[in-house]
């Protein structure tokens, strides 16, 4: 790896005249690249977090009393199309694009320039999506799900039907490079099955990507014709259907749950082994169980449309495949505990996220669970119940992967290491305050109250009180990660050896830190002992 | 209410003052509220008041509990872990990374509860789809922002009642940006009815099997009444069906449960359910003031045309 590091210090020399522009706006290396979906990520999730702070001030107490209803239905329609295609899915590919060359033994991503297209088409997106709010005619209201015929009321489709176009050609892009780099740029001995838990989890998302980003782009394109060019696919008057719009948006939208969801498992199974300093437990089943989730999300999307009169035959179905699920999802958490069982654990930030993440997300399971038994679910359909569920699943699931990925790489990244203590104060923080914010809407939910509503009776006021205090902390936490990041990154003084943590495994940790412009020129030779899994027989 | 929650389901219990205490947990288990109507500090579904809508309340209960168990036993296995193998305790790493009779095991185990879950379910799921032998028909059909019930049939007999039911004048003005009104000042009977009262509710007999065909005019809405146990979405040229068969007098309360637009928050559902003799005499009353045969559609004939065939494609397959 010394070559590595000698080879650098050419680059960097090579680098320096590149003004700021050249380097971020013309780059073709995947650390910048990566960098900027990682910047653009917490942008948006800023961005998306106020929105959400809108909402629960609104929920704060019966009555209205800061927004009209149609804003508010902005907001929560706004707040999830941000939150899901700006904040979570360019984070994962942001944590790909950095660490898949670095873990694979690969100088860079396979496709260089069609990855900084996939990057910069993103901004543009989002600006003319969020732009649709100061337009005549609002943004759009209908809920992130888009259902026909209200989504085409609001003024502002074609504008969010071309955002979510470019959304998916950027999605696609990053998907077919990300696929390409891990089948052809591995180093060789890195066998597929020694390649780290995260680097299949990211090849196995990137083909669900492909499979169902052109099914989005296709559900919603068909909202346009609709809209402007007289075409009724969803439209009864018409001959169409409103339900097949549903059926079309959720064999996307399941998979897409996923698509959020499996690279956060990938990163979960790099951390607790490093500090439980101990293989990750079951590695081929953990592969295994990765694999079947993805193929069994494509078999479940009606479980999202129990309530719009499916036919027996299909609510039986859609039931068991759905439950069916729970098994391998099961298998991820056991084989976690057991990693940690007979190891020798350290609580450093990103292991704290990582125990969170496995019991919160579990529990976001559970309520996943309680769903999909068909009877319930027409209670719980729709409600508040359904909120919590999934922003489990999503917030302390999905988010709490990214920020405990951030804190676990963050000083390989820039060569400094964060505050630990104030790493742990975010972390105590949030880890509180998000469970105010939404254990107490699992009862809202069982008591009845419906979702995106902006108002709600008073037997519904104690808990949406205690919701939105716990909302407003948990976005105020948020501003400790950016001030943790912003002193990591500029004014850390603490400079992080390669290996960063003692119990680290991986060829990411050969490299010096920060990483070399062009990660791995020269191959590296793999010794299995030195794999995160370690050496995987049988 | 009257509806106050008796069944052979649920232990009655008022939750009032109960959150934040330390037992919420398994208040939220056991107790909840037997009330049919939302209250303050609810923590587990009403087991409402139909002969159906223990089912889905049982099955709740029955899938928590043993959620929590399943969450007990792996949290309680991932502290003991925490606790005894941290580096600080001296503890040493093992080298074993794979062990096939647990994972056999922890494969196995959850697929046998998932499969007793399953079963409870489907049998519940069946009774649901059933409507066959109903007493009665309602047709419902959701508009932006109100609902519009059609009295199809009764014992048999045609009618022709029919009405618009929306948001009560007094939750109306409350609900006004910056009204300067008190929501927990309106009040119907005695109840905080707060954006859950409505003009005209549905009055329906007790001990009488309802069939309801739901429908939509403009966009998707859902009609949702957590005391009947369901929610059954209203979407234009679909017409979909529901039953139910009500215990206990008393005045129910729901919303609309699909985003249909700015009032969607705004269109609440009250199910009044009386005696039969009380039915009665309330039905001659509306046929006596009754408008001439509703200029509306009555019926299905409501439905465009085309829609039919697909509703009779689904009826066919939904019994
Ligand atoms: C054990 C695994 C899971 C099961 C059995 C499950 C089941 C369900 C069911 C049945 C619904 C529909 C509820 C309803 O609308 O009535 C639902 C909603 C949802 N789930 Fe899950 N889920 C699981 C895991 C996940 C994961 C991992 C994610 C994402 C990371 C996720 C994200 C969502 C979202 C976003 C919704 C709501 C979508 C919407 O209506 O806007 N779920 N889940
Ligand atoms: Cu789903
Ligand atoms: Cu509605």
């Amino acid at each position: 790896m010394a070559h590595a590091a000698t080879h650098d210090e050419h680059h960097d020399e090579h680098h320096e005249h590149l003004n700021f522009f050249q380097r971020w706006v013309m780059s073709t290396n995947h650390k910048d690249i990566g960098t900027l979906y990682l910047v653009f990520s917490l942008l948006m999730f800023f961005i998306g977090g106020s929105f959400a702070m809108v909402i629960r001030a609104e929920l704060f107490k019966p009555g209205l009393q800061l927004v009209q209803p149609y804003f508010f239905n902005e907001m929560t329609t706004m707040h999830a199309l941000v939150m899901i295609f700006g904040a979570v899915m360019p984070a994962f590919v942001g944590l790909g694009n950095w660490m898949i060359p670095m873990m694979v033994g690969a100088p860079d991503m396979a496709l260089p320039r069609m990855n900084n297209l996939s990057f910069w088409i993103l901004p543009f997106a989002f600006a003319l999506m969020l732009s649709t709010l100061f337009l005549p005619g609002g943004g759009p209201a209908g809920g992130w799900t888009m259902y026909p015929p209200l989504s085409i009321q609001s003024a502002s489709t074609a504008y969010v039907v071309f955002a979510i176009h470019l959304m998916g050609i950027s999605s696609i892009m990053g998907a077919i490079n990300i696929i390409a780099t891990i089948l052809n740029m591995r180093a060789p001995g890195m066998d597929l099955l020694k390649m780290p838990v995260f680097v299949w989890s990211w090849l196995i998302t990137a083909f669900l990507l492909i499979a169902v980003m052109p099914v989005l782009a296709g559900a919603v394109t068909m909202l346009l014709t609709d809209k402007y060019f007289n075409t009724h696919f969803f439209d009864a008057a018409g001959g169409g259907d409103p339900v097949l719009f549903q059926h079309v948006f959720w064999f996307f939208g399941h998979p897409e749950v996923y698509i959020m969801i499996l690279p956060a498992f990938g990163i979960i199974s790099e951390i607790i082994p490093t500090f439980a300093r101990k293989p990750i437990f079951g590695y081929k089943a953990m592969v295994f169980a990765i694999a079947s989730i993805a193929f069994l999300s494509f078999i479940v999307w009606a479980h999202h449309m129990f309530a719009v009169g499916l036919p027996l035959g299909a609510e039986i179905f859609f039931m068991y495949a759905t439950m069916l699920i729970a098994v391998p999802t099961g298998v991820k958490v056991f084989n976690w505990v057991a990693t940690m069982w007979g190891g020798s654990m350290t609580f450093e930030t990103p292991m704290l996220f990582a125990i969170a993440f496995v019991i919160l997300f579990t529990i976001g399971g559970f309520s996943g669970l309680m769903l999909a038994l068909v009877p319930a679910d027409f209670q719980y359909h729709d409600t508040y119940f359904v909120v919590a569920h999934f922003h489990y699943v999503l917030v302390t699931g999905a988010i709490f992967a990214i920020m405990a990925a951030t804190y676990y790489w963050i000083p390989k990244w820039t060569g400094h290491m964060y505050s630990e203590f104030w790493g742990k104060v975010h972390f105590w923080n949030s880890v509180v305050w998000v469970n105010v914010l939404f254990f107490p809407q699992h009862f809202l939910g069982l008591a009845g109250m419906p979702r995106r509503i902006p108002d709600y009776n008073v037997a519904f006021a104690n808990f949406n009180m205690i919701s939105s205090i716990g909302g407003f902390l948990f976005g105020a936490s948020q501003l400790i990660f950016l001030g943790v990041l912003i002193h990591c990154v500029w004014f850390s003084k603490k400079k992080a050896t390669d290996r960063v943590w003692e119990g680290a495994r991986g060829l990411e940790w050969t490299l010096s830190s920060p990483p070399p412009h062009h990660s791995f020129t020269i191959a590296p030779v793999i010794h299995d002992e030195e794999l995160a899994h370690g050496h995987v027989e049988d | 209410m009257r509806a106050g929650g008796f069944g052979k389901h649920g232990i009655r219990f008022r939750a009032k003052q109960a959150f934040g205490v330390a037992g919420l947990m398994a208040l939220g288990l056991f107790g909840g509220t037997a009330q049919a109507n939302p209250q303050p500090g609810q923590l587990n579904l009403t087991p409402g008041v139909t002969t159906y809508s223990h089912i889905p309340y049982m099955l709740n209960n029955v899938a928590l509990g043993v959620c929590v168990v399943i969450g007990i036993l792996v949290f309680g296995a991932m502290f003991i872990a925490m606790f005894r193998f941290r580096k600080s305790r001296g503890a040493v790493p093992e080298k074993w990374s794979h062990n096939t009779t647990v994972e056999i095991i922890w494969t196995a185990i959850p697929v046998v509860i998932l499969i007793s879950l399953a079963w409870l379910a489907t049998d519940g799921l069946r009774k649901f789809s059933d409507t066959t032998g109903s007493q009665m028909t309602v047709k419902v059909t959701g508009y932006q922002w109100k609902w519009r019930y059609d009295y199809v049939d009764y014992l048999g007999k045609p009618l022709h009642v029919d009405f618009m039911s929306k948001l009560d004048d007094q939750s109306n003005a409350t609900r006004q940006l910056d009204s300067g009104l008190d929501p927990y000042a309106v009040k119907a009977d005695g109840e905080q009815t707060y954006l859950l009262n409505v003009d005209h509710p549905l009055v329906v007999p007790i001990h009488t099997k309802i069939r309801f065909v739901i429908t939509a005019d403009d966009v998707i809405h859902s009609w949702f009444v957590p005391a009947l146990g369901w929610k059954m979405d209203a979407i234009p040229g679909v017409i979909n069906a529901a039953w139910t068969n009500i215990n206990t007098p008393g005045i129910y309360r729901g919303q609309c449960a699909e985003l249909c637009g700015q009032d969607h928050g705004f269109m609440p559902i009250v199910v009044k359910a009386v005696s039969q003799d009380d039915f009665a005499k309330w039905l001659a009353d509306q046929q006596k003031a009754a408008t001439p045969p509703a200029p509306a559609p009555a019926s299905t004939a409501a439905a465009p045309a085309q829609a039919t065939a697909q509703v009779a494609a689904k009826q066919s397959t939904q019994g």
